[in-house]
């Protein structure tokens, strides 16, 4: 259905054939977050690898910014339609994560757990190669809080909720379980391609 | 949302009405058959479609109550150099079709299920078109009768910013218990007991006093900057993290 008088605003050629449907570029970083930006010091931080309930081990800030540090440059798609193109990331692969917890993958799907008490669930398989990293960077500035400073999970190719901010550890489950969002309506997997915003997309 | 996995359809609705709120902000009804069932805070995605089958979407929040009629309210801010919000200001009119699905978001949402969240004190406070969704709340207040203790804190940067004036002052002076606090940022404060000023943790805390007990509750929503500004307002003013829910419309 055309609606009447739309031309829309156009990405130029380049542009358009990154864009997933419905998204548009946008210069800015627009922040989504559900509640007050939780202010988290080094000190205070730590993130933690589970088998289910079981602590695999945990990191303090300084033994985590020891690990493998790798580079992401990456577009990012967000659900609430805005897109931002090569973006820059630093931080530790999920595989130095386990590498260094020795931990083999037990099961196929993950919940990333934050701060603020928010999670998502990602399958293992969207995590492992080299696909994320727990992010400390962007821009070549430590992350900004807004932006989930210390660190967030960075998952480039689902909707962006998906990245998780503040986060504070990977637990492997049996079964893929809803997280935050998806249990409010947001799509359990999230694909831009696919736009998989919604339950049911 | 509990509700079981079930696809949010897209729906052809009419424009029905159209209503100049502010120089910035107009009103748009939208109707379809059947209404839409959604809570207040819920927003809805609009998609404009071209004559080539290029489209562009954006998220609008609900700002009509949850009721049995068949139109919903939005209220669009036209920014400067926008895709969409000044198409809807500039082009669009009664009669138009758009296409639209929802309701959308389970978080910010009021009142909500249990118990003490639905019945307690709840504070709103609102930027600009941010106003929405908690005019929503609002009304539903209005509307569903129950006499929670509500404050609305909304922030306009002129007397002519304020969306809905006579509406939310007439439901002040009903004095059963919603109180209304307008903070004008480049302007006089414009009735006693308003503000002059950006907000900040002592305008926070003077709203919150204004309810019976400490918010049970506390919604905030406007462009990011506002939301992070009035969120780090509230928790200066010492209301925990986990009480408050933001909605951030960008910017
Ligand atoms: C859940 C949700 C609910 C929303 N509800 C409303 C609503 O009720 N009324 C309303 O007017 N808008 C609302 N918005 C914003 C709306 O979706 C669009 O972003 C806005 O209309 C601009 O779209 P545009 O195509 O005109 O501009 P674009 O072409 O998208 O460019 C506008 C730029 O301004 C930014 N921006 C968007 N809104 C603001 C703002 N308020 N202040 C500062 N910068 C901003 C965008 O991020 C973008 O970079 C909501 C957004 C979300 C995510």
């Amino acid at each position: 259905m055309a609606t009447r008088g739309f031309t829309g605003r156009r990405p130029p050629p380049g542009e358009r054939e990154r864009l997933p449907p419905g998204q548009y570029l946008t210069a800015d970083f627009p922040v989504l977050s559900a509640g007050p930006t939780p202010q988290i010091a080094p000190e205070k931080w730590t993130f933690t690898l589970k088998d289910g309930p079981r602590p695999v081990k945990t990191w303090d800030w300084a033994a985590f910014n020891a690990l493998p540090r790798s580079k992401l440059t990456r577009d990012i798609h967000c659900v609430t339609k805005w897109s931002k193109f090569d973006t820059h990331w630093e931080g530790v692969l999920v595989d130095d994560i386990l590498a260094d917890a020795g931990l083999v993958a037990p099961t196929p799907f993950v919940l990333a757990h934050s701060f603020d008490g928010y999670s998502t669930n990602v399958p293992y398989s969207d995590l492992s190669e080299g696909k994320a990293m727990v992010a400390t960077t962007f821009g070549g500035q430590p992350l900004h809080p807004e932006h989930g400073g210390p660190a967030r999970l960075l998952v480039p190719h689902l909707y962006f909720w998906k990245s998780a901010k503040w986060v504070n550890g990977l637990q492997f489950t049996a079964v893929d379980t809803a997280g935050f969002w998806e249990l409010r309506g947001y799509h359990i997997y999230g694909d831009p391609w696919r736009e998989q915003r919604f339950t049911g997309d | 949302m509990t509700d079981a996995p079930r696809k949010l359809e897209w729906r052809t609705a009419t424009i029905s009405a159209i209503a100049t709120l502010t120089p910035r902000i107009r009103s748009f009804m939208l109707s379809a058959p059947g209404g839409f069932s959604f809570r207040a805070g819920q927003h809805v995605d609009v998609r404009l479609t071209a004559p080539d089958g290029y489209t562009a979407q954006r998220s609008y929040s609900i700002a009509s109550a949850p009721g049995p009629g068949d139109a919903i309210e939005l209220m669009i801010e036209k920014m400067r150099d926008g895709e969409v919000s000044p198409f809807f200001h500039d082009v669009a009119d009664v009669g138009d079709e758009i296409e639209v699905r929802g309701p959308i978001g389970g978080y910010f949402i009021w009142p909500e299920g249990q118990a003490q969240e639905a019945t307690g004190p709840v504070v709103l406070v609102a930027g600009g078109s941010g106003l929405a969704p908690l005019i929503s709340m609002v009304r539903h207040r209005a509307l569903s009768g129950p006499r929670i203790p509500m404050a609305l804190l909304f922030s306009v940067r002129t007397p002519e910013d304020v969306i809905c004036a006579d509406e939310l002052a007439t439901l002040q002076e009903a004095r059963d218990g919603f109180e209304l606090a307008l903070a004008v940022t480049r302007g006089a404060a414009w009735r006693p007991g308003d503000f002059s000023r950006r907000i900040d943790a002592d305008m926070a805390a003077d709203v919150l006093a204004r309810l019976p007990a400490a918010p049970v509750r506390a919604y905030v929503c406007g462009s990011n900057p506002f939301v992070e500004a009035a969120a780090s307002a509230l928790l200066a003013s010492g209301l925990a993290a986990d009480v408050i829910r933001t909605e951030r419309y960008g910017g």
